[in-house]
């Protein structure tokens, strides 16, 4: 027993020599750094200065293992490198739940000296709000959330990208290649039937299938699209058996809006082509990945610390789009694209981009109708509040107003053409 | 000892023997003996894979849980909000009763408390809607721990796994009233303006004074009171409690009441202090790790706030090595387990003695 114990003992010494000396080596960097900044701080111009100062946190729902969450820490990433950041200026906080810990979190980024913090996810918004009201002095930025724009806070703010023009490109590829399926024979035009795995029955979600499917609809006019439902933003086997599903249905071409590998997975192993979402999964299904949308936030990120650093206001609800290059798309992959694909993909972002094509372009004959008449009017659900009642008129001069009144999407309609094969979610 | 070695043929190098109980002190210092090992081992692969330096290893982690003021409640409130979990946990698990559905018991008492709160929220005052909230949690959280109890009571069935399927039920009514509750289709509540606990000092004391409160109540109860003994007696042997008079089934349904109904009081504090909302990820798997904090102090309150301690202290301080050093999360998981690893294996050594050979001899 004695010896047991002296051998403790000598660990715990060992172990507290250690750290003594090391603890020297840190006080010594620290001195270091010291020196450093204080020289800049006095022979540089006060911009400088500011730079070195500044710092941006960031809340992050999960980790680098959700695509949701790496294509955030990847723009985090373009940004910082882009406007020459150090480690030190940009702390993550990852795995941050939708509760009183994202508000904790804030707080105590805060108290670290971020000038910017900004949260990824949804149900972040009410607790950053709050942190918001606490400190108006720190810059609270919060992705695809509703309320900033009728708050009036000075220092909260929203951010979103008309994806919704992503995800229309995304389905002319898809339109093309039931196009060439329909060609080759390997289908006839009335069975060119899209599957679509969502999450929600939620504008964000609705809107993203919707505009996959006129994009689809737009080069092949007899495109069907059935969606499945998960009920979950993240849930990699509910996604891959609800692809599954959709194959079994009959469904010829898979995309989907949820987070995981899942459908990409399942498409790949039935030999099914896939449009992605988030990123490209290109390494994983090289015979039937097609072409992939996705959010760039690199630029929102490079615009809140350039403001912040320059002492400008940060937009209240900011959209990016296609100009801002915050919506972009992957390379595409010529192995299971159609042939012609990236010509006409380029064509149609250049309508897009002067503005002659519009996704939902309600004018236009056969495209989208409701019950078989065309959608005239529209009231959609702007202006968050308790009982999410509709607002805002979002239809005028021939299309759907999408993420102009608000930065998130706010289309919910459901259209002809589209079955939901269960919407309880 | 050259000698005794050759006239001992097939003695083993070392084998192992019972101890008696040994004193408080030893107990104690082997343990925290342990914890030392465990963090320099944690420090060294912290050298080796992530290449931090033991000391700043150590210094980060303290800094994450004692860096500031606010750093320093946080821990006190995550710990208090844990040891009231595991002081819940404690009377079925004393009893051999293996209620792995305290996550399930919490979540359910959270969606009570929320579900007050989007019913009855703004049409009483504030007082009267904490009572109901208090109240509708306590029994829910109850009477989802006396399902599988009636059913092990009266039929035998195996609890580990009936309160393991009650946790998912819970989970899949909490996501079922986010759809009914949130029309836009978003399944986010978000913070609600009603049922708050009011800030006294700040928004954490009430929580943690109403922790301390039960602690002393559960430990008075375990120790001194008739229905302690009990739980005790039937834990040791059902035999036994049957042939003094206890009546077991009831100390079984008795039991899993007061746990479930601490559950449910662990759910409404997270929600009328804490998070004022609820989701599938309320309870935070909180259930499960107090049944390990519960575990490691023996069942005994007191050292419970030791051991919870323990817990939020590996954690809170291992997140923030893995915010400043920029790695995944999957880091700090590493840690915490190494370090469980190393203080529930330090156990052996408290029962156990190694006796190595010659040793033995050279005492004849």
């Amino acid at each position: 027993m004695k010896k047991l114990l002296s051998l403790l003992l000598a660990l715990a010494m060992l172990v507290c020599c250690f750290a003594f000396a090391a603890c020297g080596d840190t006080a010594d960097d620290g001195k270091d750094t010291d020196t450093q900044t204080g020289e800049v701080n006095g022979d540089d111009t006060g911009d400088t200065a500011a730079n070195a100062d500044f710092k941006l946190g960031v809340i992050l729902l999960h980790d680098e293992f959700s695509t949701y969450d790496l294509n955030f820490m990847n723009g985090v990433e373009e940004a910082k490198a882009a406007l020459g950041l150090s480690d030190d200026q940009i702390i993550m906080k990852k795995n941050i739940p939708e509760s009183d810990a994202c508000y904790e979190a804030a707080c105590d980024l805060v108290d670290e000296g971020c000038d910017v913090i900004f949260a990824d996810s949804f149900g972040h918004e009410t607790y950053m709000l709050k942190a918001a009201k606490e400190f108006p002095d720190v810059e609270f930025c919060h992705a695809t959330g509703t309320m900033a724009h009728t708050e009036g806070l000075a220092n909260f703010h929203n951010a979103f990208a008309s994806i919704y023009e992503g995800r229309y490109l995304a389905g002319v590829a898809a339109g093309l290649k039931l196009n060439a399926m329909i060609e080759d024979g390997t289908i006839t035009a009335e069975q060119a039937k899209i599957g679509y795995v969502g999450a929600f029955t939620y504008a964000e979600v609705i809107s993203g299938y919707t505009s996959f499917y006129l994009g689809a609809k737009s080069v092949c006019p007899s495109a069907t699209m059935d969606v499945q439902f998960t009920g979950s933003w993240y849930d990699e086997t509910a996604e891959k058996n609800a692809a599954q599903a959709l194959i079994a249905n009959n469904c010829v071409l898979i995309s989907q809006h949820a987070d995981s590998m899942g459908a990409p997975t399942a498409c790949e192993e039935a030999g099914v082509p896939n449009v992605s979402y988030n990123g490209s999964t290109v390494e994983d299904c090289p015979n039937t990945f097609i072409v992939a949308s996705r959010i760039n936030w690199a630029p929102y990120f490079k615009l809140i610390c350039e403001n912040a650093m320059k002492g400008e206001a940060i937009p209240t609800d900011w959209t990016g789009t296609i100009a801002t290059g915050s919506v972009v798309l992957t390379d595409v992959n010529t192995q299971a694209a159609a042939a012609g694909t990236v010509e006409k993909l380029e064509e149609v972002k250049a309508g897009l981009l002067d503005g002659t094509v519009k996704v939902f372009d309600t004018a236009a004959d056969n495209f989208i109708t409701v019950g078989g008449a065309k959608l005239e009017t529209y009231l959609a659900d702007v202006d968050t509040d308790d009982a999410f009642t509709p607002d805002t008129e979002a239809v005028a001069d021939g299309y759907f107003h999408e993420s102009e009144y608000r930065s998130a999407p706010y289309f919910d309609v459901r259209i002809d053409g589209i079955t939901l094969l269960n919407d309880a979610y | 000892m050259a000698k005794v070695k050759t006239e001992k043929v097939h003695e083993p190098l070392f084998h192992i023997v019972k101890r008696d109980r040994m004193p408080l002190w030893q107990s104690i210092s082997i343990r925290l003996g342990s914890i030392v090992c465990a963090l320099a081992f944690c420090a060294l692969i912290c050298y080796i894979v992530i290449d931090v330096k033991p000391a700043e290893f150590f210094e980060t982690m303290f800094d994450g849980v004692f860096g500031s003021e606010r750093r320093i409640w946080k821990m006190i409130k995550d710990l208090a909000v844990l040891l009231c979990i595991s002081l819940a946990v404690t009377p079925a698990f004393k009893m051999r009763f293996w209620n792995i559905g305290a996550e399930g018991q919490v979540l359910m008492s959270c969606l009570a408390s929320v579900a007050c709160v989007i019913y009855f929220g703004g049409k009483m005052s504030n007082w009267m809607l904490l009572v109901c909230m208090a109240l509708a949690s306590v029994i829910m959280g109850a009477i989802w721990a006396v399902i599988p109890a009636v059913f092990k009571a009266k039929w035998d069935t195996n609890e580990t796994l009936f309160t393991l399927m009650m946790n998912y039920v819970a989970t899949s009514l909490v996501s079922f009233f986010l759809i009914v509750w949130v029309p836009s289709g978003s399944s986010t509540l978000g913070e609600l303006d009603y049922g708050h606990l009011p800030n006294i000092y700040n928004r954490y004391l009430v929580l943690v004074l109403v922790v301390a409160a039960i602690t002393v109540a559960m430990y008075i109860y375990l120790n001194y009171c008739k229905h302690g003994y009990e739980i005790s007696v039937v834990g040791e042997s059902q035999k036994t409690a049957c042939y003094i008079g206890i009546n077991v089934k009831k100390v079984v349904i008795r039991t899993l009441i007061v746990s479930g109904a601490l559950c449910g009081i662990a759910g409404f504090l997270i929600v009328s202090a804490l998070d004022h909302s609820v989701t599938t990820a309320s309870a935070g798997g909180q259930g499960f790790t107090a049944i390990m904090v519960s575990w490691l102090a023996k069942f005994n309150p007191i050292i419970m706030v030791a051991t919870s301690f323990l817990i939020v202290f590996l954690q809170q301080g291992v997140n923030q090595v893995a915010t400043d050093c920029n790695i995944s999360n999957a880091f700090p998981n590493i840690i915490v387990g190494i370090i469980l690893f190393f203080v529930i294996g330090c156990e052996f050594f408290i029962n156990y003695k190694i006796m190595f050979r010659g040793k033995e001899a050279s005492k004849k």
